[in-house]
């Protein structure tokens, strides 16, 4: 082997081995940073959860056995849809500067940087959902007992809404006015995660075995995490090939 | 093995029309190709199409002559693509949009490495500067900052002349050159006349 062709057969670049964390952790890094960034989109979700819940019992009656008996469905409800409303921005951005293009053709699978980004969505909406939902529980009679529960399903389901939203919202990111669309498309996959989110709570309420409701949450998430990131990355694909 | 990207009867079609039929391209290494054409020629689908990005096409691209499709992974580790949008978040400082580009190639990288790529495009002192305050030409340096930072035989950039300035313009071809001479290729799209050695080998689309 003469001396240049040995130069030009070292310039070829293979997959870095173990990049894959590096790139992961990155992008998780990368995507806090930014929403933290944003502060005020990110309280955006709160504040829309807080004044749903606080407007009921001025809207239905302050009656405790009134409010405790709709509290379960109401919390949920009104923090499935607050996580809704943050699922648009998810990927827009991205899209818009052209940062996706570039995590496509980054050497990495796709599947595990959507769930980068997918992580760091759920660690700045779901979580504080979850922990904050207790504390509005309190305004909505929820009766004591219930609190942990609530907390426990909110944390377990508020990660399946994120993981599932994600697909919409990859789905719908090269659309210009994707959010309703978005919305017909999820609510119906989101359903089964309110079912058993409200089951568990109102189990609580009346004093029954919660274990169920649980466990069927926890299934629920186990699927998305498995499945999800890849329908993401799909329709990623999909959506920077239109 | 040297790099070669080669293109057979390249076919693509956008609402009802061909934007170009029956291309044959290969590239190696040591070339720099240059795509010309007027503005809706398909130059940017052309680019696109050649990194992978799009799969709605006619014909066969092979990647040192094994289908691209099948070495995809392989191919992306050499391939380093500037597209239209600069794909740099405005949120973020330079130095941590250069952090996150590292990192998605694999490596950790250290700030000394990022520090000497900006200050090779210029951008010396604007290191921790949010890149939403930075003006259009500065952004695309941080982007162009890449080129340095991340070893990739195979470059793809799409108008990376735009909102450079004179001196921004002359440091780009120079360095262009020094990768074609190095045993890199470049393939780029732009509007002005390249001033690089070895010449540019130019395709005309439209």
């Amino acid at each position: 082997m003469t001396q240049g062709q040995k130069a030009t057969s070292t310039i070829l670049e293979t997959p870095v081995p173990g990049g894959l964390w590096v790139a992961f952790t990155a992008t998780l890094k990368r995507d806090v940073t930014l929403m933290f960034r944003r502060r005020g989109e990110l309280l955006n979700p709160l504040v829309f959860f807080a004044l749903v819940i606080t407007l009921f019992p001025i809207g239905i009656s302050p009656d405790r056995a009134v409010l405790a008996l709709i509290a379960p469905g109401l919390l949920w409800v009104a923090a499935l849809l607050a996580a809704l409303l943050s699922l648009d921005s998810l990927f827009r951005t991205d899209y818009d500067d052209g940062s996706l293009e570039q995590m496509l053709l980054a050497p990495q699978p796709l599947a595990a940087l959507s769930l980068a980004k997918v992580l760091a969505h759920w660690l700045l909406t779901g979580l504080p959902l979850a922990l904050v939902a207790p504390l509005l529980g309190v305004t909505l009679a929820l009766p004591l007992g219930s609190y942990a529960v609530l907390a426990l399903s909110l944390l377990l389901g508020s990660a399946s809404l994120s993981l599932i939203g994600a697909i919409g919202a990859a789905l719908t990111v090269g659309i210009a006015r994707g959010g309703v669309l978005l919305s017909l498309i999820i609510l119906p996959l989101y359903i089964p995660v309110l079912i058993f989110g409200v089951g568990a709570v109102q189990a609580a309420v009346i004093g029954e075995g919660v274990a169920a409701h649980l466990a069927m949450l926890g299934a629920l998430l186990a699927a998305s995490l498995l499945l999800a990131p890849w329908a993401i990355a799909a329709s990623l694909r999909i959506s920077i090939n239109g | 093995m040297s790099l070669c990207l080669q293109a057979r009867q390249l076919a693509c079609e956008r609402d009802g029309r061909w934007l170009f039929e029956g291309l044959d391209l290969t590239i190696r290494s040591g070339d720099i190709v240059r795509i010309e054409g007027p503005n809706g020629s398909g130059k940017t689908t052309l680019l696109k199409l050649l990194a992978g990005q799009l799969s709605d096409y006619q014909g066969e691209l092979f990647w040192n002559g094994a289908p691209l499709r099948k070495v995809r992974e392989h191919y992306l580790a050499n391939l380093l693509y500037l597209g239209h949008s600069p794909g740099i978040k405005a949120g973020l400082s330079p130095l941590e949009n250069l952090a996150w580009y590292q990192a998605l190639s694999g490596e950790r990288g250290n700030t000394s490495q990022r520090l000497s790529a900006l200050e090779q495009v210029g951008l010396g002192g604007f290191e921790d500067v949010l890149v939403g305050q930075l003006s259009a030409g500065q952004q695309r340096r941080v982007a162009l900052a890449r080129l340095t930072l991340t070893r990739r035989p195979l470059w793809v950039l799409d108008e990376p002349f735009t909102a450079i300035d004179r001196q921004g313009v002359a440091a780009l071809e120079a360095q262009l050159a020094a990768h074609a001479q190095s045993g890199g290729s470049v393939l780029v799209t732009t509007h002005h006349a390249l001033d690089v050695s070895p010449a540019a080998r130019c395709i005309q689309l439209g």
